[in-house]
């Protein structure tokens, strides 16, 4: 049951590039990556692609299949129609470095700048005490594999370069909740979020949310409580006012 | 460093690998005060262990009281067929529930006990309940965990560098050559102590769940500088991998899927691992599926499923079961949840199995089985060395986690992985930390040796009108898959030793295309070179290995041998380049270990 498909793929560096048209022959089952990697191993063994698990469990294959930002080794094949022509670009928001390959580092240098966790005393008996139900809402956050697909989506900084420095983005986003939500943190991170990760740029359009291959809920279970607490904390006029009178 | 014709940095300890050993250990010897580097292959977090499923074995005692180090040491030796590093096995089992404990300090969330503490799974070959997890994506809790730790400690991070060689100043190690994947361009880096966390070698075979890093560079690193390797047949094929459609195949089906109570399915419908209960594990395996169904909800009063029988055991009973025309559609077996537990419990419990299903292959297994066959997953053979400190036989050199080799003997425990990763990844950390503190002066390269590397590995772009390295991966893949797999003979094995010499000459011919800069073709060209070294190597030990032990099965000799073979370890070392094997006895294990399994017969 194989079909043939003509994969338009993107071949270049930041000097320059072109889309480039391979045939190839799709055999049934197939994902992208299969057929990236029928094309490195039989007329382009120069195509640089990034890529570990082939499961969609690492996050390494991001990219753009027809425009939309989605895993090459998640995309069947039998997605398309049989001698459909398929576009694959690289992730648009990082700057390019060869091929499909693009320079991921601001999300790593990103996370640098997230404080850390802090957790409060142990136990009496020296344990650590957390139930399932606490847990669940952080391990949701915990399934992030890092694909960055949901920064490569975000507006304020795919379409605004300028805006990079001031705005962390929904991983990061989704990590400060992690943070903020683990039952026995006790780090502060408002002054961070409002300050230093830009949220209140997010104008929660959910595009973040729709690419995400882990189906977490970005914005409805991490974005906006964490907007709720930096509302909470700076913006709420009784808060205000003991800040006031406290000194604080 | 205005000497240094390539880029060039300077460190204590530099740790090549970042998976949970790697990470471990940068962490341990950042946390001794010394300066650390770590260097990967890919990007942070994206190592091998991200794919860990099921859990962390360890003796927390949170699910059984009955548990303790003893009977997890028990378990991972006779798991093993004895031929384990029985100090390593016993400094595993005590130090597991510290390491795991630390990543709930470090802010892992694991599942959690109706009393709020971490909830323990069962799997193959453990006595009792053990495993830490989160659902079936513990390998990726552990790996952010660690790598976010690693990141607020401040450790300096190389990733997507490539190492292809490792230096010496006389006996000792002193640093490491590579390359940048990002610019093609060659790095160097001067250290005192190295530690090998570099993972397996799986990307020799056709079927594997391993993906593109498995090629067993450290292995090769550590043989090019003279230290002693181990334990090189010992290759473990999981028993459950999927098998249908065939762009997916080898890719890991957790062994949790029968921990949390799926079972394994002949064409037949028949639960067929009651039929392959050998004598060396009836005594603690249940014989009929009333008790072996009870066992999940008492474990004092029922003996465990044959189907969590130690994964060598389980590998050759789906391979024969599907020889003797009683396989799934796409040749493999059923693996059946389905039908004994809820669609909602499946979910929780296996989420990441039941996206994986979905999404590759059509098959939702809350309504239906899955088909599953044998997968090349795991070596327990590799870089010997020393249980306590994880120092290899060359001076500086240190090894952790997959790539060093003892601890699982000849078969390796589902859930024994992770926990090794943590144990050996802090002792490797730990000692390296501690020589480079004591080893006087700076590290100092040659000059000339950095030299003549950087030509070596610039070879496939000099060569004209050969093959393209790509041909070559995939004959060494059919060649080992097909001659060197789950059931081996001496034949064979001498075929597969012919067809890897003649690659190697393949490989010396082979011409890439384009530049330095992200060349993937260039790329594994050079891993060709160390995936060739340990297949040449796991051959050797298994022509020479003439019994049937774990994860080495030879159908010319089916039993084991317990008066030659199982007494020793095969070391191989390079001698004027080529690899030579010699027999070594086992460390004896001292009387009061001993008599844990003489009480249990």
């Amino acid at each position: 049951m194989a079909s043939e498909f003509t994969m338009r793929v993107w071949r270049g560096d930041i000097s320059g590039g072109e889309f480039k048209d391979y045939r190839v022959e799709a055999q049934e089952g197939m994902v992208v990556l299969d057929v990236i990697h029928t094309i490195q191993a039989t007329q382009a063994p120069d195509l640089a692609v990034r890529w570990n698990c082939k499961a969609g469990k690492c996050g390494s294959c991001s990219a753009e299949i027809n425009g939309k930002p989605r895993l090459m080794c998640m995309t069947r094949m039998n997605l398309f129609e049989p001698g459909e022509t398929i576009t694959i670009s690289p992730i648009q928001t990082f700057p390019l470095l060869r091929d499909l390959v693009t320079d991921v580092s601001f999300n790593y240098e990103k996370a640098k700048s997230i404080p850390a966790l802090k957790l409060k005393a142990k136990e009496a008996d020296g344990t650590r005490r957390m139930y399932q139900d606490d847990v669940d809402r952080v391990q949701e956050f915990h399934k992030c594999i890092e694909c960055f697909l949901c920064q490569d989506v975000c507006h304020v900084i795919r379409d605004h370069e300028d805006n990079k420095p001031e705005f962390a983005g929904p991983r990061s986003f989704v990590r400060l909740a992690s943070l903020e939500m683990h039952p026995l943190d006790e780090e502060d991170r408002r002054e961070f979020l409002k300050s230093d990760a830009g949220l209140g740029y997010c104008n929660i359009t959910k595009c973040c949310t729709e690419v995400c291959p882990e189906g977490i809920h970005i914005t409805d279970n991490a974005i906006i409580p964490l907007k709720e607490r930096v509302v909470d904390a700076y913006y709420d006029p009784v808060v205000w006012l003991m800040n006031k009178l406290t000194g604080k | 460093m205005a000497n240094d014709k390539y880029e060039t940095h300077e460190y204590d300890v530099i740790v090549i690998g970042a998976g949970g050993a790697g990470l471990r250990a940068a962490i341990e010897a950042s946390a001794a005060g010394v300066k650390t580097a770590l260097i990967c292959k890919s990007l942070l977090g994206k190592a091998h262990t991200v794919m860990a499923e099921g859990g962390i074995a360890a003796a927390l005692r949170n699910v059984y009281q009955e548990d303790n180090w003893k009977v997890h040491f028990r378990d991972t030796m006779r798991g093993g067929k004895m031929l384990n590093n029985w100090r390593m096995a016993q400094l595993h089992a005590q130090e597991a529930p510290d390491r795991v404990l630390e990543l709930e300090e470090w802010g892992a969330l694991f599942d959690r006990t109706k009393d709020g503490r971490i909830l323990q799974r069962d799997f193959g070959g453990h006595r009792y309940a053990r495993l830490a997890h989160v659902g079936d994506r513990t390998g990726l809790e552990m790996i952010r965990t660690l790598q976010q730790h690693a990141v607020h400690k401040g450790i300096d991070v190389y990733m997507e560098c490539n190492i292809q060689r490792l230096l010496k100043d006389g006996d000792r190690v002193c640093g490491a050559f590579g390359y940048w994947r990002e610019s093609g361009k060659f790095v160097t880096f001067k250290s005192k102590a190295i530690v090998l966390a570099t993972g397996g070698v799986g990307k020799a075979w056709k079927f594997t769940s391993n993906s593109w890093e498995y090629t067993g560079d450290g292995t090769t690193l550590a043989a090019d500088v003279g230290a002693d390797l181990i334990d090189m047949e010992m290759i473990q094929f999981h028993p459950t991998g999927m098998v249908w459609p065939n762009s997916v195949r080898g890719i890991l089906v957790t062994e949790g899927v029968r921990g949390d109570g799926g079972t394994l399915r002949n064409s037949e419908g028949e639960r067929f691992m009651f039929n392959y209960i050998t004598d060396y594990f009836r005594a603690e395996t249940a014989e009929t599926e009333e008790e072996a169904d009870a066992w999940y909800e008492d474990k004092t009063n029922n003996r465990r499923t044959p189907d969590l029988l130690p994964r060598d055991e389980v590998a050759r009973a789906i391979n024969a079961e599907v020889k003797a025309g009683r396989g799934s559609p796409h040749g493999g077996v059923l693996l059946d949840i389905a039908s004994r537990r809820s669609a909602e419990y499946i979910a929780r419990r296996l989420p990441s199995m039941h996206h994986q299903f979905k999404e590759l292959a059509d098959v939702d297994i809350t309504k239906e089985p899955m088909e599953v066959g044998p997968t090349c997953h795991y070596i327990m053979g590799g870089v010997r060395v020393e249980a306590d400190t994880a120092a290899t036989t060359v001076p500086g050199l240190y090894a952790a986690g997959e790539v060093a080799a003892g601890l699982h003997g000849a078969n390796r425990l589902g859930g024994n992985s992770l926990s090794d990763l943590l144990v050996f990844g802090r002792r490797a950390g730990l000692y390296a930390a501690q020589y480079a503190q004591n080893l006087e002066g700076h590290p100092s390269p040659d000059a000339d040796q950095i030299e003549q590397y950087a030509q070596e590995l610039l070879a496939p772009f000099n060569n004209d009108g050969g093959e393209n390295p790509y041909t070559v991966h995939m004959a060494l893949q059919d060649c080992m898959q097909n001659l060197v797999g789950i059931i081996r003979t001496e034949s064979e094995l001498k075929k597969a030793q012919t067809e890897i010499a003649s690659l190697k000459e393949r490989l010396a011919k082979v011409t890439v295309e384009g530049h330095r800069q992200y060349n993937p073709g260039w790329n594994l060209a050079l891993d060709l070179q160390s995936l060739l070294t340990t297949a040449e190597a796991t051959t050797m030990g298994a022509l020479e290995r003439k019994e049937s032990r774990g994860g080495h099965t030879r159908e010319d000799h089916p039993g084991p041998d317990p008066d030659k073979y199982g007494k020793i370890n095969l070391v191989l070392r390079r001698k004027d380049g080529e690899l030579s094997l010699s027999e070594e006895p086992l460390p004896e294990m001292p009387d009061d270990l001993k008599e844990l399994f003489e009480e249990s017969k």
